[in-house]
């Protein structure tokens, strides 16, 4: 067992138990907080995938800005919501049962598939990648279009954004 | 070295677990946060077949910044309905948002 190996099954595991805590757990405060633990592990793979620049958007947009917002939006409605009480409702059972059903019939999918146990190919050229990301996200013969579309889709939501949830005039 | 099945693995309990959330927990901002873990899930399975099957290119990695500012728009759009909501019907809870059920 390699260093990496114990580094991704000890994150894995604190990942995970932080994603199950921000669905089961009773007060909305802390499900944040275990949210932003749970972005925090999944920054990690993304180090030891390679993407060390998805690592950094993780920080920056996850938790730095969709975590945020999120605890903001807890606080704004805490009243009504208070942490008395079940959070779930009474069909968490076939809720279970769907969840489990679904990753029952990925697993299915993966076991049949030959590239499953793939080990990562040497990555060469390891330092060139940011570059080529960046050049490949303004050339028009290759992400330009999706790119322009994002930004236009992020204008578009900050937009819809202020003009729902701004206070109107009557 | 990682094998390819346990970032899948990985990637496939998280989704089921936001799955989880979104069918089950009452509270319309946790369904939110649910949501956000699915899409994690969905990121690093992109970044991690990127890495695994075709780590020459870059499209994978352009995906996921792709997946990424959709999430950002989401999150902004969903809180503010959920806080418009909260506003006119004083709750967050998915069950009262029942003025369009038919």
């Amino acid at each position: 067992m390699t260093a990496q190996q114990i580094i991704f099954l000890v994150v894995a595991a604190v990942t995970l138990i932080a994603g199950i805590s921000v669905v089961t757990s009773r007060n909305l405060i802390h499900s944040a907080l275990w949210l932003i633990l749970t972005l925090a592990g999944v920054a990690v793979f993304y180090v030891l995938l390679n993407a060390g620049f998805f690592a950094v958007i993780q920080v920056v947009v996850y938790i730095g800005a969709i975590a945020i917002l999120f605890i903001f939006a807890v606080m704004l409605t805490r009243r009504v919501m208070q942490d008395t009480g079940p959070q779930s409702n009474s069909y968490w059972w076939l809720g279970a049962l769907i969840a489990l059903l679904l990753f029952a019939g990925i697993a299915l999918i993966f076991t049949n598939w030959q590239g499953f146990k793939a080990l990562p190919p040497v990555m060469l050229d390891q330092s060139g990648k940011l570059v080529q990301l960046g050049l490949s996200l303004v050339s028009p013969d290759k992400y330009l279009l999706p790119f322009e579309l994002a930004s236009v889709l992020l204008v578009a939501g900050m937009i819809g954004a202020i003009y729902v949830a701004g206070e109107k005039k009557q | 070295m990682i094998p390819l099945s346990w970032y899948l693995t990985f990637a496939a309990i998280l989704f089921c677990i936001g799955l989880y959330g979104v069918l089950v927990r009452k509270n319309a901002i946790a369904i939110l946060m649910s949501i956000e873990l699915m899409l994690n899930s969905v990121i690093i399975n992109l970044i991690s077949f990127w890495r695994y099957r075709a780590p020459e290119g870059i499209s994978g990695q352009a995906f996921a910044i792709v997946v990424f500012a959709v999430a950002a728009a989401e999150v902004s759009v969903g809180l503010a309905l959920i806080i418009s909501i909260y506003r006119r019907r004083k709750s967050v809870v998915a069950e009262d948002m029942n003025l369009m059920k038919w």
